[in-house]
């Protein structure tokens, strides 16, 4: 395939897909190029689905203000594309004297950050509002605007939403080389040559050595692991709030959190790497978060496990993401998007397009008749489509017949089992597989032959 | 709402066998409520010989042995694709069938759910998440009903006599498992499973070795084990993890509604041959007889 195009951008991450979204809906000619089988099989494939206020990252950073920026567009337009928001509050939970001591100081910098509704509570409001927590916990800082989501719908829907404006995403498309001739690149890609007037690189993991092709890459990708627990369904009326620690210079800590699943779940652990695309689990860390959780909240040691994970974070050696442009050479790097991605994306998405504006030309206008392209939903406390009827064949999750086949089919069909798994959930509850793993491998047999 | 006098959760060796026996007693209005497209349970999958002697003296492979379940049951009204979503209180059940969501309710409920294994994740296993990683029923449910390979040359996880029904499951395709890997300075199976692994098929059983990780990208592509304080790294393409069933509770996990429900067969734990879960529903029914006559 030899196509020229406006923008192209690198990585199908929820990053990328956002960044895709955005352009295509100002109306311009757009391609999305991912190196695996699947859009969401990076960073993107784990984290803990949380909607963040931004209440605890660093004021006047350009995470912030793009955090603040994603979490209101998507409260904005989740509706539209039918995404979950399960309204849940976080908790600050401070479990010794200096965690106590430290907690004025979170609500004071919330408040620097623009969060007003934030606020210190106390031990017995802490027991009141979370009864089943450890009694071991001494206070809290309430954080009300903090929310469960969903975090492979809202990228689906961008990218959905994408396709439906024009947009091209090629998956099993890794780019290898790139050259830069005046005007225009060319990037040499698995799915052939691609020409595109402008490149984003929103490659993840792998951001430093894709911004390699532009310019001796300024920042250098570090992928944090983080490890998670995810326990069976009676573990998730356990909770209400997102139980935060008090966060480290260094990541915001272990957080205890129901699932829009109906699951509920601890992680991440925060574990530097140089292995940039497996994040592997181990057991005896496994067992730290187990245990964790069952002194957190005690009723959960007797729930079982039913999904254990891992995720890689794109952090970098800069404190702040790095999403620039560079007139010259005709690219835009957003890098470094570490763990708040996912809240951010649709922030980060309309700074890169107001990069281009100021650097490469106005943008079209926005069409005149917007697509909306509602996904299938799988969070619980909604109608799911088993309520309708159908063939329950993923018996733990109640995934139906009709779900799989339909995410074998449309403009994007899963690219391999694991995005089958995700846009259904399919396989991913309590027996891991036992009933259903068989049969849905014999329905999705030919569907992924790595084809874009 | 519909009403019967007994409901019955699963249409395994248990759930039949207690509504054949329940009709038999007089009880004539028993609904059976299996959520597969087939009744028949766990043994529909088990391909090989070994089912049937306990209940009915014949040596039989696990998919004649459903079918003979099936037609023993014949004119008994069993519903496949019926999910019990829900116990929801005296007596009532929420379900789910391919017409939507409905109530139902009866004099008693027998809950006949049966038992799984213990999937890696329960197990907190660590290393990476490559395709090819599965419990003995879904292999079993790839080469017996599905005719698929899924892997050339696993490892079997544990030594319980449901590992030697997966190196069984293996022959039959041609699969070469590297070994058998258990936990335990002792296998679980009592012989001959040892020497039929051994000696008969040719697998080598590595006792006191313990599986660490998993490692691969795309697929599997070795395991990590530890053996007396060493580590050691298996080649192999996929890895059966079998046994340590757990009943299937997932309907009721802090316990039993009320005296309406009861529960029989391998819901109940521990692990019972499906012979056995055939006398325990033949008595389950005969205790739920006296109760309602």
């Amino acid at each position: 395939m030899e196509q020229r195009f406006d923008i192209a951008v690198i990585g199908g991450g929820v990053v990328g897909l956002a960044v895709l979204r955005r352009f295509a809906m100002a109306g311009l000619k757009c391609v999305l190029l991912e190196r695996g089988s699947d859009i969401l099989s990076g960073a993107s494939k784990g984290n803990s689905a949380l909607l963040h206020t931004g209440f605890d990252a660093p004021p006047k950073s350009l995470e912030l203000r793009c955090m603040k920026a994603g979490y209101a567009e998507y409260l904005r337009i989740r509706q539209k594309l039918y995404l979950p928001l399960i309204e849940s509050t976080a908790i600050v939970v401070a479990w010794d004297d200096a965690e106590l001591a430290a907690l004025p100081a979170i609500v004071e910098k919330a408040h620097k950050n623009g969060i007003a509704d934030v606020r210190a509570i106390s031990q017995t409001e802490l027991r009141l509002k979370e009864p089943e927590l450890a009694k071991l916990a001494l206070g809290g800082v309430l954080v009300p605007g903090e929310h469960i989501i969903d975090a492979w719908s809202a990228p689906l829907a961008y990218a959905h939403q994408a396709l439906a404006h024009g947009a091209t995403i090629l998956r099993n498309a890794e780019v290898t080389d790139g050259e830069f001739a005046g005007d225009e690149w060319t990037l040499a890609s698995g799915q052939g040559k691609i020409t595109a007037h402008v490149v984003i690189n929103a490659a993840g993991n792998f951001g430093d050595l894709v911004e390699a092709m532009a310019r001796p890459s300024p920042f250098a990708i570090k992928p944090r692991k983080g490890q998670f627990v995810v326990f069976d369904k009676p573990a998730h009326k356990l909770l209400r709030a997102i139980i935060l620690p008090v966060p480290t210079a260094r990541t915001k800590g272990v957080v205890l959190f129901r699932t829009a699943f109906g699951n509920l779940a601890i992680g991440p652990t925060a574990e530097d790497q140089d292995e940039r695309e497996i994040a592997a689990c181990d057991q005896d860390t496994l067992r730290r978060l187990r245990l964790r959780a069952s002194v957190m909240v005690p009723a959960l040691a007797k729930v079982d496990v039913s999904a254990t994970y891992a995720g890689l974070r794109p952090a970098s050696d800069r404190k702040d993401y790095i999403i620039e442009a560079l007139k010259d050479r005709n690219w835009i790097t957003v890098g470094g998007i570490r763990s708040t991605g996912l809240t951010a994306a649709l922030g980060i998405a309309d700074y890169a397009s107001q990069l281009y504006a100021k650097n490469f030309g106005k943008l079209p206008k926005k069409p005149a008749e917007q697509v909306w392209t509602p996904v299938p939903n799988l969070s619980e406390g909604r109608i799911r489509p088993y309520m309708m009827g159908g063939e329950i064949l993923c018996h733990c999750e109640h995934v139906t017949r009709g779900e799989i086949e339909a995410a074998l089919a449309g403009p994007l069909p899963a690219g391999d089992m694991g995005g089958l798994k995700r846009r259904t959930r399919a396989m991913m509850g309590r027996c891991q597989g036992f009933y259903c793993s068989a049969h849905i491998a014999d329905i999705s047999k030919g569907h992924f032959d790595g084809k874009p | 709402m519909e009403s019967h006098d007994v409901i019955i959760i699963g249409g395994g060796p248990t759930g039949l066998s207690a509504a054949r026996r329940l009709s038999d007693l007089g009880i004539r209005d028993v609904v059976v409520l299996e959520r597969e497209a087939v009744a028949g349970g766990i043994p529909r999958h088990c391909g090989h010989l070994g089912f049937g002697w306990q209940s009915h003296r014949r040596l039989w492979s696990g998919p004649r042995f459903a079918a003979e379940l099936r037609k023993a049951a014949t004119g008994l009204d069993v519903r496949t694709a019926a999910t019990v979503l829900e116990l929801v209180k005296d007596g009532h059940l929420r379900t789910q069938t391919p017409a939507g969501l409905a109530e139902m309710k009866a004099r008693h409920i027998l809950i006949a759910t049966g038992t799984r294994e213990t999937p890696r994740s329960a197990r907190l296993v660590g290393g990476s998440r490559p395709q090819g990683v599965m419990n003995t029923g879904a292999l079993q449910q790839h080469v017996y009903l599905h005719h698929n390979k899924p892997f050339e040359r696993p490892v079997i996880i544990g030594s319980e006599l449901v590992s030697f029904s997966a190196l069984l499951t293996c022959r039959h395709l041609g699969i070469r498992p590297v070994a058998m890997l258990e936990e335990n300075p002792r296998i679980s199976a009592q012989r001959p499973g040892d020497l039929i692994a051994r000696f008969v098929l040719g697998v080598p059983v590595r006792t006191s070795t313990k599986l660490v990780a998993i490692e691969g990208r795309k697929n599997v592509e070795a395991v990590e084990v530890e053996h007396r304080g060493k580590r050691e790294r298996i080649a192999c393409d996929g890895v059966i993890f079998t046994g340590l069933f757990r009943p299937e509770t997932a309907l009721f996990p802090a316990g039993l509604p009320s005296e309406k429900f009861s529960i029989s067969g391998n819901a109940v734990g521990p692990l019972k041959t499906s012979g056995e879960c055939w006398l325990q529903g033949v008595a389950a029914a005969e205790g739920i007889a006296r109760k309602l006559t």
